[in-house]
């Protein structure tokens, strides 16, 4: 009765004329969804208004029908013609959004309408249509997934888009279609390469995990030639550092460009503000990259540890697996390590398991250090953690193995009894190592059986002494004697290995422990617990020889003290990098539904001509600009499919902000340093005439390094400058590696304080130094202004007599037009061309770069070459030098 | 990828619900309930719990757990980002994230959360483009739209996700164009008794307030930008400029963001410029303990340190502390053990010092004596590490831009350990000696 009539005044305020009333009404409704209640009731009420004008009761009918089109779907069915007619619409944010909700409709009687929809919007104009429709092929899979060979067909399409919004959606599309279909990524690996870094975050994690795998069956394991035949387990198990030993009968490896073109995509991305990403390049890098090279994820996952807890959480996760397979990597940042007494438990756990994993012989003494403060902790499951990391450095690393147990020893004196007796289980796993070493410790423990009560403590000490007893043959019998005495109070636990300790004293020193071990069985075989009562009569058949226990009891001995295999204490995250790392299935060590494998590195590369494309070259460098890489903002490739359409788009022009003049091909380079007697590094310079930002009397030089040597280049850096007073320098940043083969650029700033005086340094590497010195052609130490013709005439009539000077010349046979002459004298010196209203003459301006000082050059041509260039300069010594160069290049 | 959101508050209720894909019973969040009952503290509940059909990625933010329910294979730090990218929507859009301000704004946050996310994958997570699709609540449009029946929905279409620098929405215009830069630099530091450091690092970020009409292309440099050791950008900063030239250059978002993150070498000398002397001790048998703690400056270069505030988790056998401080005040809580002195400003003449006594349980054993102390303060106009802004020029426009830089410095982590190093123990000179011992 009720319920017939609730919403009653709902459904008023939905059929109402009045926008507001209905909007009114479906904030409630949303309101109500959200708080989850059930809204369903309302169905046909609501869906009436799917058409509605005002936009915001529009969304919100949207979000109520795609909560309940499920359940409704007949209903459903009446707002899908509202969707249709938004397919055709010639607004493309409309079609984009009639096709976001018409998908996001689970019924599946529409399933021929969405699949007619995406393969339309599929080739629509514009990209984000086309981003749309990308997004609505999982959600028809997961509806139908017979589909999946005509989806296929649509996916094929969208990866050849060459569009940075459609990338990330289509790739995700592909993860979850056809993951397997490896083949549909080939004609399109180059161009995902290098989109990359101007796809939106979200989808940059995406692709970048897709293509990990994709390169993992394309290319070589860029290590083979390091661990044997690529044997996992062989340079997994240890940082072999000696590389060269063994030159095998195997081809040298070479690094397929393609394999490396992505390693070097990724990298700039190790920067982005999204942990996400990080990782995602972080495990690139782990499970694609040479050894030499991945180092550099350390310092970007180090960073995300200052992040959220839970991002820290997943990453330190990470961080684990990798450290047991590359320990050095982040050994540097050993103390980023450290555990503050802020940290949540789980946070501080993960932090014990990176750092047990770093230890080495060399720091095992500051680890120690640190894990002595950490016992100190009110933590008490971080103090058990702590101890048990103890243990495992102390396995690991044999020489400090005594002072962990000395250490561990002095524990068994602390007032917390939860400290103790995790000390205790820690140390019988040491002794277990080297017993005949230890009886003294194992007689101190045997002391702690008369104060210690937690269980498992008292459990390890009884089995110890029980295991070796022979170290112990005055104290074992008492110890058994003063069990005997509390065993009814004891644990079960403890009850067990009383019976254990009683059979093995039994064995070897039956005469003292006869009656003892009798009477413990005795008071065994009526315990509650039948696993204890059933041990004891196991043990009894087995021990005290009997008529009928025959042949066993005679092994019994065998049986009982049998040399056992010191227990492994090894890191849960031990091969936890079979899985992909980043993955959900790495952090929960079990393969999460829908997880790809990584497979193995191939044995021969398949044929990389596969990823070759033909493309026209004007298409295809257009193709790789992207903003970032090159500072030329907007790569006309994103406009490119979208309509020329009436939406506001900001475009500056270019010229706004590049205040460039010279053309940077006329740009003349010089050369530092010879391939030669750089032993392989070859160093070009070139005056690049930007403006050198953090300093504006500086000229801007852009050095171009080039390895051609064998192995790597490391720490390039400049030192030791020498120059004349005045001068300064600012240097490069260093290059920390330059691989073999691989170029990079840098840019210095030089103040010649207006001087053609050279500048004397040392080019260093992390093995050679190298002289080098710098010197500007005069032309180079201006800067371009901009002048009008009155400015200039101004300027020039305050620089007369000494300050000017005019030659007479005749000019070049192809430098007769004022063009090439233009081109001559700009090439000749940084200056730009000031306007002019006689055609017989060219008129260029600049100042100095350092005092600022005018610089104006003329060149009036008159008949059959003859021309006459004139130089007005406050600098008389720049005036005659610029003279001198401007002249020869005029003239020959 | 994110089927499903939930919202729970810190009593355990669920007050917000949110599908993408099928309806998933909320009944799922019992897994979470159980894991958040196993864990101690509510920051130990692990960020990620498995189930049955789902996975359970949740993070916690002001005391709100939101847990998205995920069905297969998925990066857990992509959820996890994405999760703490909506709180920090949220508290834009509504100035603080409270369960109050969500359940307020519960339409605009599920408007919001609509666009975030299609089909679990996220769409629109920049917030120029949110804001552009979805108008922030104020007071006077709440009451505007109320009387006029107008919405908060933008009758703009997301013409931010067409742009070729989404992160940054078209045709703004102000009359006064302004751009303010925030440097805030963070000590993370542990220091052991005796005041020397044990590790300091310096974190830092600019946040930046920009206003400015129409395109602007800004480009910052640094006077030592080799100081930054590891960065980390928005996406709006140019990275080959930064690789080459060591410069910021950039398009900006419209209003708040963050610009730039950075952690300063770790080989450079950190300065630390608070000191600390304490010394708390336990007497065995008795039942009080004495407390000295005294604070001072250090390195400060000539500036004020503001803000102090020291705490610190007093053993759990501490009945009670009677403290005298000579500036601020002190609160003890006899529940949590936790002391926390509120310090305000030191003056280096007459440094502030919390003297006095504490009781103990009695006849309870000794505790360990000189518990851990946390220490936060603030100090104006100093970055720690030197780094200083060059300049700041804009092109692409032609109006001039009033420019503001402010620098900060704040304690991060920073704490006071009880020992000092090197410690007794472990170290193997201690070893042999031991050894002769036993045998």
């Amino acid at each position: 009765m009720f319920s017939s009539h609730r919403h009653d005044d709902l459904k008023e305020m939905l059929d109402s004329n009045k926008d507001s009333l209905k909007l009114e009404a479906m904030k409630r409704i949303v309101a109500m969804i959200a708080r989850g209640k059930n809204a369903s009731d309302l169905f046909p009420a609501v869906v009436k208004n799917v058409a509605c004008k005002n936009i915001e009761v529009k969304k919100l009918v949207y979000v109520y029908l795609v909560r309940y089109a499920e359940e409704q779907q007949d209903l459903a069915l009446l707002s899908i013609s509202t969707f249709q007619r938004g397919l055709k619409d010639p607004n493309q944010l409309i079609r984009a959004s009639a096709l976001r909700v018409l998908s996001s409709i689970r019924v599946t009687i529409i399933v021929p309408i969405m699949m007619l929809a995406i393969k339309e919007a599929a080739s629509d104009m514009s990209p984000y249509v086309r981003k749309t429709a990308a997004h609505a092929i999982p959600k028809l899979y997961s509806l139908d997934p017979e589909q999946k060979d005509q989806l296929i067909e649509v996916i094929e399409k969208l990866l050849a888009d060459k569009t940075t919004l459609v990338a990330g959606s289509v790739v995700m599309a592909f993860e979850e279609v056809c993951p397997e279909r490896i083949d549909l990524i080939h004609k399109n690996y180059r161009k995902l390469c290098n989109l990359l870094i101007d796809v939106e975050e979200w989808g940059q994690v995406v692709i970048i995990n897709m293509l990990t795998r994709y390169a993992r069956t394309q290319f070589l394991n860029p290590n083979i030639n390091e661990g044997g035949s690529g044997d996992k387990t062989f340079y997994g198990s240890d940082e072999d550092e000696d590389e060269d030993e063994e030159e095998k009968e195997k081809k040298p490896y070479v690094m397929d460009p393609d394999h490396r073109l992505l390693l070097r995509n990724t990298k700039p991305l190790l920067q982005s503000r999204n942990a996400a990403v990080v990782m995602a390049v972080a495990q690139l890098y782990f499970h694609l990259a040479p050894k030499a090279e991945v180092g550099v994820i350390a310092k970007a996952l180090v960073r995300l540890l200052r992040s959220h807890s839970e991002v820290q959480y997943v990453v330190l996760q990470n961080v684990a697996t990798m450290s047991i397979k590359r320990r050095g990597m982040f050994e540097p940042y050993l103390k980023s390590f450290y555990i503050r007494s802020t940290d949540p438990t789980q946070i501080k756990v993960l932090k014990l398991e990176v750092l047990t994993n770093l230890a080495n012989e060399t720091n095992i003494s500051t680890i120690l250090r640190e894990f002595q403060t950490y016992i100190k902790s009110m933590d008490k499951d971080f103090v058990a953690a702590t101890i048990q990391a103890i243990g495992r450095c102390a396995t690991n690393i044999s020489e400090v193995r005594d002072t962990c147990l000395n250490g561990l020893v002095q524990l068994l004196s602390n007032r917390d009894e939860l400290v103790v007796a995790e000390s205790v289980v820690v140390i019988k796993k040491l002794l277990q190592m080297q017993p005949e070493k230890h009886s003294d410790i194992i007689k101190h423990m045997a002391k702690l059986t008369d104060n210690i009560q937690v269980p498992m403590a008292r459990a390890s000490i009884l089995w110890l002494i029980g295991e070796y007893c022979e170290h112990v043959p005055k104290i074992a019998p008492d110890v058994l004697r003063k069990m005997a005495k509390s065993f009814t109070n004891e644990e079960d636990i403890v009850k067990l290995q009383i019976i254990n300790l009683a059979a093995k004293l039994y064995l070897t020193n039956s005469k003292q422990t006869k009656l003892l071990t009798q009477y413990v069985l005795n008071l065994a075989k009526y315990d509650q617990n039948y696993d204890i009562r059933d041990r004891a009569r196991f043990i009894r058949q087995l021990i005290v020889p009997t008529e009928k226990s025959g042949a066993l009891s005679k092994y019994a001995k065998k049986l009982f003290l049998a040399l056992k295999p010191a227990p492994v204490l090894e890191s849960p995250f031990k091969d936890r990098d079979h899985f992909q790392l980043g993955s959900l299935s790495h952090l929960l060590n079990a393969k999460a539904g829908g997880y790809q494998e990584l497979p193995d590195w191939p044995e021969a590369a398949p044929d990389p001509s596969v990823r070759n494309v033909e493309v026209k070259e004007s298409v295809r460098a257009v193709g790789t600009v992207t903003h970032r890489d090159t500072g030329a903002l907007w790569g006309p490739q994103r406009m490119e499919g979208s309509e020329s359409c009436s939406f506001p788009r900001a475009v500056p022009q270019r010229g706004v902000f590049l205040q460039t003049i010279a053309p940077s091909s006329a740009l003349k380079s010089y050369e530092l340093l010879h391939r030669i007697t750089g032993e392989g590094l070859s160093v070009e310079y070139c005056f690049s005439r930007q403006p050198f930002s953090p300093d504006a009397n500086m000229v801007a030089v852009q050095m171009q390094f080039t390895n051609s040597a064998s192995s790597d280049t490391k720490n390039l850096h400049i030192e030791d400058v020498k120059l004349q007073s005045g001068m300064r320098v600012k240097e490069f940043p260093e290059i920390e590696l330059l691989p073999a083969g691989e170029t990079a650029t840098a840019v210095m700033g030089i103040d010649f304080c207006d001087s053609t005086q050279a500048a004397n340094f040392q080019l260093c590497t992390h093995t050679r130094k190298f002289f080098v010195s710098i010197q500007p052609p005069v032309g180079e130490l201006m800067r371009p202004v901009f002048l009008t013709e009155n400015e200039f005439k101004k300027e020039q009539g305050q620089l007369m007599g000494m300050n000017e000077i005019t030659e007479k010349l005749t000019l070049d046979v192809k430098c007769r037009n004022e063009h090439a002459i233009v081109q001559r004298v700009t090439t000749a010196a940084n200056l730009s061309r000031v306007p002019c209203g006689s055609d017989k003459e060219c008129r260029f301006a600049g100042r100095t770069v350092t005092s600022g000082s005018l610089v104006l050059v003329t060149v009036a041509t008159k008949e059959e070459g003859a021309a006459q260039l004139t130089v007005n300069c406050e600098k008389m010594v720049i005036g005659t030098m610029l003279v001198k160069d401007i002249l020869q290049a005029l003239t020959q | 990828m994110i089927h499903s959101l939930f919202l729970i508050n810190a009593s355990g209720d669920i007050f917000l619900e949110k599908h993408w894909k099928s309806v998933v019973s909320r009944s799922v969040c019992d897994y979470f309930f159980e894991a958040q009952e196993r864990a101690t503290e509510p920051e130990n509940v692990p960020p990620v719990i498995p189930t049955p059909h789902h996975y359970l990625i949740s993070v916690l933010r002001h005391h709100i757990y939101f847990v998205a329910v995920i069905q297969s294979e998925v990066p857990p730090l992509f959820v996890i980002e994405f999760l703490h990218r909506v709180v920090d929507t949220f508290q834009d859009y509504f100035g603080v994230c409270t369960e109050a301000a969500i359940k307020d704004n519960v339409v605009v946050v599920y408007e919001l959360l609509e666009e975030m996310l299609d089909n679990g994958f996220p769409l629109a997570t920049e917030s120029n483009i949110l804001k552009e699709l979805i108008k922030p609540p104020t007071i006077l449009r709440t009451m505007v739209n109320t009387i006029t029946g107008s919405t908060n929905v933008g009758e703009q279409l997301p013409t931010g996700q067409l742009s070729v620098v989404p992160w940054r929405r078209t045709g703004v215009k102000y009359t006064n164009n302004e751009a303010y830069f925030d440097v805030v630099e963070e000590i993370d530091a542990i220091i052991d008794k005796s005041g020397s450091t044990i590790t300091a690092e310096i974190q830092g970020v600019i946040d930046a307030c920009v206003k400015l009409t129409g395109m602007p292309d800004l480009t910052l440099s640094f006077m030592n930008p080799r100081l930054l050791d590891d960065v980390s950008f928005h996406p709006c900063v140019r990275f080959k400029r930064w690789e080459a030239e060591r410069i910021l250059s950039f398009i900006p978002p419209d209003g708040n963001f963050r610009l730039l993150s950075y952690h300063v070498s770790s080989q450079n000398l950190v300065a630390i410029p608070v000191y600390v002397k304490h010394n708390i001790t336990f007497r065995e048998g008795s039942s009080q303990g004495r407390f000295d703690l005294t604070l001072g400056p250090k390195q400060t270069m000539g500036k004020a340190v503001e803000s102090v505030l020291v705490s610190s988790q007093l053993p759990r056998g501490v009945l009670n502390a009677n403290l005298n401080p000579s500036q601020g005040t002190y609160t003890f809580d006899p529940v949590t053990k936790l002391l926390t002195w509120d310090v305000g400003k030191i003056n280096p003449q007459k440094l502030p010092s919390l003297k006095g006594t504490m009781s103990l349980q009695a006849g309870a054993s000794k505790p360990d004596e000189n518990p851990t102390i946390n220490i936060q303060f603030k100090i104006q106009q100093m970055a720690i590490s030197g780094l200083k802004v060059n300049r700041l020029d804009m092109y692409g426009e032609k109006y001039k831009p009033f420019k503001g830089i402010k620098y900060m410095t704040k304690a991060g982590k920073f704490q006071i350990c009880p020992y000092n190093t090197p410690f007794t123990g472990f170290s193997l000179t201690v070893l042999t000696n031991q050894i002769h011992v036993f045998r």
